[in-house]
This record gives structure tokens, C-alpha cells and sequence, in this order.
């Protein structure tokens, strides 16, 4: 069965439509890019599965479980998901071990020394050992972003979801952030990310997406997709990614 | 590694840096005698001197209206410390109350917006007036009859809304992405305001509340207008039977050197905000 399925889904803002019509189906240990160009809908299709947006019709289903219908506890979603957001969204006056701990202590109820023993085992993991007391604003960008993965991944989350983790990023502290999203992939966890990195795309993802303004023309492995696309508006937009240097 | 050794030209730098701060050091000084100098030379030759002298500067009436006043002083001392925590409380209640969307709770969310609108429009010495002769005249159980309690009760609904409105303001500086940040982690409306927005708000409108604060120490003089024995009531006493203003300055010494400090504390605060977060 899919981990997340997404049905039919659109989205408008101000009679301006976003989404049109969105069709896709994430299994579990799959690894989902949307790519495409700026404006398309990938942060917002983002933030309709995690409910930070209302879809204005079609279904998204969390395992079976219909996660647009009004009734549900958008909370009680929110705590089987975790996403990463382009400008980290640290909290400052806390520190790096506390905003790790918030959410699995003060959301899913787990014990102070639990929560903090399990941080600490993460930082360890992701190479933030030294950092836990540290406060977000002494930390540099591909810590901050390491740091917010940690947190989005402290709760188990059924799926992650990353919205252009590394644009903020200087180049080579990209990479320090790339590296962790391919330990999350070895770990098996299931991710849907969005990302103008194509070459780290093509390396990462199981399926890769192509939004084309709020409607999803293409999908297949890394290699259909960027070898022998179908569409032409695929070719014109790696086209102009790879004009861009970023292929 | 090699230790550094300051270059010569380092040496000569900080030389010069040194005497341009001694030199501004004594220009600064001067100039503030010069100015003191003239300033009191203008007040002492002015025509009606020797009249205001006597009547504000009157040394032998200022050591008897002291112990007096200075008790006087006390109570507003007590008032301060009573209505402020009092003020923190509603003013934060408010705040939060005025943030509430769930429909049902829309009557307290009316209520608290009007509130905010009536006591920010009415100036605070009307209501010490309506509180202080109004409630006791209800004759309700229940109801404090002392008057420095009902000066209390008077400052903290009047300020009240105005430090309601700094909190408000203090969460509404806080970027949405903060909320969404926290939502999106399974907190609850609440939690993220307890957990994420409040501690981040507060400590923004530390400075503004402060200097809220410095302006409650001196409002608690209104109060004498109902007539509970506080410093400006023991001053109006003494001056009333002397004719002799000089107990009124003793007030206003006192008022100030309890605002000073506070005020330059307040300063410092805002002062290390604005380095951090500069930095
Ligand atoms: N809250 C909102 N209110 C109004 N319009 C919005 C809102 N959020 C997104 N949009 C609009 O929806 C469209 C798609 O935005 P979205 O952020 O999903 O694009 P994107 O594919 O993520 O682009 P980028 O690659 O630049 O991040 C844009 O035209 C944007 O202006
Ligand atoms: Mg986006």
C-alpha cells in the first residue's frame, strides 16, 4: 500500500490556481523529488500534505487514512510528518538539544531524559556532537539545517518533507547537508523534497517529478526523466537548468 | 606557530588612540562645568530668585517634612509593587485573549478588545476617581474599601491596557514562520504560543514595559487624589499648613531617585538588545 497518496488535489490562491489537478502515490522507502521551474506548486503541494494549506478539492491519504477530510486533527497529522523549510525556522532562544526535544516531549510525551538521550544519539549521528548547548544563531547555515532535519526527524516521522533545503546555502555547505539526506535515504526513511539541485536529484531519487505550472506533465526514475524525457516542456526546463550550470 | 608581537605600526596606533581619548575625556568635561556654571548663574540672578528660593529651597522645611513624606513615600512604594505583577497578568491575558480565533470563544475576545479601547481612552486619573469613589459607593460584598487598594485596582485596569497592547504588539513581531515552524511539528495553538512565541515576545518587550513600569512609580502619586496618605498627599499636607513648597520638592527627590535607576536600567537593556542582535 502507498505511504501517501495524493489524489486529484488543487489549490488556488485568490482565483489564481496553483495546483491542477496533482496525482501521485508515494510508497514507503521511496524517495520523491518535485523539480520545475519557480512558481510551479512544489512548496505548496508541500504544504498541503502537511496542512499548513487547505486543498480546495481531491484527496490526500496518509496510510489509508483520509487526511483532508474537515473532521481530522490536523495535530494529530502533523505528528506522523516532519518538514524542513528552506530558512531552517529554527527557535533562537532555544538551544540547539531543546529544539531538538520540544515536540517529542512536550507532543508525543516522551520523558525529558529519554528525548534528550535520543537528540544527543542523533547529533551524534549527523556530526553535531559538540553542539547540543549551542544556540541556533552561533551555528552556520549547514548546521542550522542539520540541526533542523534532527528536529523534524526527532518525532519518527512516518515521511519528510524537504522544501529546498540547501538554497539558502553556501556551496560547500551544501554538500554537508546533502550528505545527511542520503544517510536519511539509507536509513530507509520516505521523503518527498523539493530541489533545484538536479545533480543531487538524479542521485537521490527514486522518482523524480516534473510540476509545470501546478500540473504534474512527468514522472519516472532519475534517468527516463533526465535522459529521454517525454515532454518538451521537460527538455525546455533542464534546458535551462543546465544553461543555469546547475546540471 | 609563532607569537604575535605588535608591529610597530600597531604601537603607534594605539598611542594615538590613547591621547584623542584623553582629549575628548577633558573636552567633555569642561564643557559640562561651563554649562552648569551658566546654567545656575542664569536661574540664581533671575528677577524672582530670592522669592523661589524661599519658598522651594527652604532647608529647615525640608528636614521637617521629610520624615513625613518619606513615609508617604512607602506606601507608594507598596502601591508600585502590588499593581505591577497585577498589570503583567492582565496585561498578558489580554494580549493573549485579543490572539484567540475559535469561535467560541469570540465574546472574551470582544470583551477584551474592548477593554484595551476604553482604559487606553480614559486618562488614569479619572479612573483612580470611578474606581475609588464609584466602587466603594456600589456597597457590595466583598468589595476593598482601603484606599490605596482601590489606587491599585484603579492603576492596574488602566495600565492593564496598555501593556496588553505591547505584548500584543511583542507577538506580532514574532514571524510567522516561527508558528508554522511549530505547528508543523504537532504543537498545538497553545503550546506554540507558551513554548515558541511567548518566550521570543517577551523578552522583545522587555524594554517598552520597563519604561511603562518607570511611568507607573510616578502615577502612583495620582492616587492621592482619593486621599490615602502616600508621599504627594503628606507633601500637600505640610505645604498646607506652612505655605511653604519646599515638602513638594522632597517628593519630587525622592520620586526621582527611585526612577532614575530604573530608567538606566532600562537603557542597558535596550542597549544589549541592540548589540545582540546586531550581532
Ligand atoms: N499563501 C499564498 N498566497 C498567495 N499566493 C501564493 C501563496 N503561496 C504560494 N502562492 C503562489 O503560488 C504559486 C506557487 O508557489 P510555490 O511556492 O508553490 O512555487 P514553487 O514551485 O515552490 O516555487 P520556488 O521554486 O520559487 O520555490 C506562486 O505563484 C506563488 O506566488
Ligand atoms: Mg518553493
Amino acid at each position: 500500500m502507498s505511504l501517501l497518496s495524493i489524489e486529484g488535489v488543487w489549490k488556488s490562491f485568490h482565483g489564481h490556481s496553483v495546483l491542477r489537478g496533482i496525482d501521485l502515490e508515494v510508497r514507503p522507502h521511496e524517495v520523491v523529488s518535485l523539480i520545475g521551474a519557480s512558481g510551479s506548486g512544489k512548496s505548496t503541494l508541500l504544504r498541503c500534505v502537511n496542512l499548513l494549506e487547505t486543498v480546495d478539492d481531491g484527496t490526500i491519504r496518509l496510510d489509508g487514512d483520509d487526511i483532508t477530510d474537515p473532521r481530522v486533527r490536523v495535530d494529530d497529522v502533523r505528528k506522523r510528518l516532519g518538514i524542513v523549510f528552506q530558512a531552517f525556522n529554527l527557535f533562537p532562544h532555544m538551544t540547539v538539544l531543546d529544539n531538538i526535544t520540544l515536540a517529542p516531549r512536550r507532543v508525543h510525551g516522551v520523558s525529558k531524559a529519554q528525548a534528550e538521550e535520543q537528540a544527543r544519539d542523533l547529533l551524534d549521528r549527523f556530526g553535531l556532537a559538540g553542539k547540543a548547548g549551542a544556540y541556533p544563531d552561533s551555528l552556520s547555515g549547514g548546521q542550522q539545517q542539520r540541526v533542523a532535519v534532527i528536529r523534524a526527524l526527532a518525532t519518527q516521522p512516518r515521511l519528510i518533507l524537504l522544501d529546498e533545503v540547501t538554497s539558502a546555502l553556501d556551496p560547500q555547505l551544501v554538500l554537508e547537508v546533502l550528505g545527511i539526506i542520503r544517510e536519511l535515504k539509507e536509513s530507509g526513511m520516505t521523503m518527498i523534497l523539493t530541489t533545484h539541485e538536479m545533480g543531487f536529484c538524479r542521485d537521490i531519487s527514486d522518482t523524480v517529478c516534473f510540476l509545470d505550472g501546478g500540473v504534474l506533465l512527468e514522472k519516472g526514475p532519475p534517468e527516463q526523466i533526465f535522459r529521454e524525457p517525454e515532454h518538451e516542456r521537460t527538455r525546455a526546463f533542464l534546458r535551462s537548468v543546465l544553461e543555469a550550470g546547475r546540471l | 606557530m609563532s607569537e604575535w608581537v605588535k608591529s610597530e605600526r600597531q604601537v603607534e596606533r594605539e598611542q594615538i588612540r590613547r591621547t584623542r581619548a584623553r582629549r575628548s575625556a577633558s573636552v567633555a568635561t569642561l564643557s559640562t562645568v561651563v554649562f552648569i556654571v551658566l546654567l545656575v548663574w542664569v536661574v540664581t540672578n533671575s528677577p524672582g530668585w530670592p522669592r523661589v528660593e524661599e519658598t522651594f529651597f527652604d532647608g529647615e522645611q525640608f528636614l521637617k517634612a521629610l520624615p513625613d513624606v518619606l513615609d508617604g513615600f512607602l506606601l507608594n512604594i507598596k502601591i508600585f509593587l502590588f499593581a505591577e505583577p497585577l498589570i503583567l497578568i492582565v496585561g498578558l491575558l489580554v494580549a493573549l485573549a485579543r490572539g484567540i480565533t475559535t469561535p467560541a470563544f469570540f465574546p472574551i475576545r470582544a470583551l477584551a478588545t474592548l477593554y484595551t479601547d476604553v482604559f487606553r481612552g480614559v486618562p488614569t486619573i479619572l479612573v483612580i476617581y470611578l474606581i475609588g469613589f464609584g466602587l466603594p459607593a456600589l456597597r457590595l460584598q466583598g468589595i476593598p474599601s482601603d484606599l490605596a487598594t482601590l489606587g491599585v485596582i484603579a492603576l492596574t485596569l488602566s495600565y492593564g491596557a496598555y501593556v496588553a497592547e505591547v505584548f500584543r504588539s511583542g507577538i506580532e513581531s514574532i514571524h510567522p514562520s516561527q508558528v508554522a515552524a511549530a505547528r508543523s511539528l504537532g504543537l498545538s495553538h497553545g503550546r506554540t504560543m507558551w513554548f515558541v512565541v511567548l518566550p521570543q515576545a517577551t523578552r522583545r518587550v522587555v524594554p517598552p514595559l520597563l519604561n511603562d513600569f518607570v511611568s507607573l512609580q510616578k502615577d502612583t502619586a495620582l492616587v492621592a487624589t482619593i486621599g490615602p496618605l502616600e508621599a504627594l498627599r503628606q507633601a500637600q499636607i505640610h505645604a498646607a499648613s506652612t505655605f511653604n513648597y519646599t515638602p513638594y520638592l522632597v517628593a519630587a527627590l525622592l520620586f526621582i531617585l527611585l526612577t532614575i535607576p530604573m530608567a538606566r536600567f532600562t537603557d542597558h537593556l535596550a542597549e544589549r538588545t541592540r548589540r545582540r542582535r546586531g550581532a
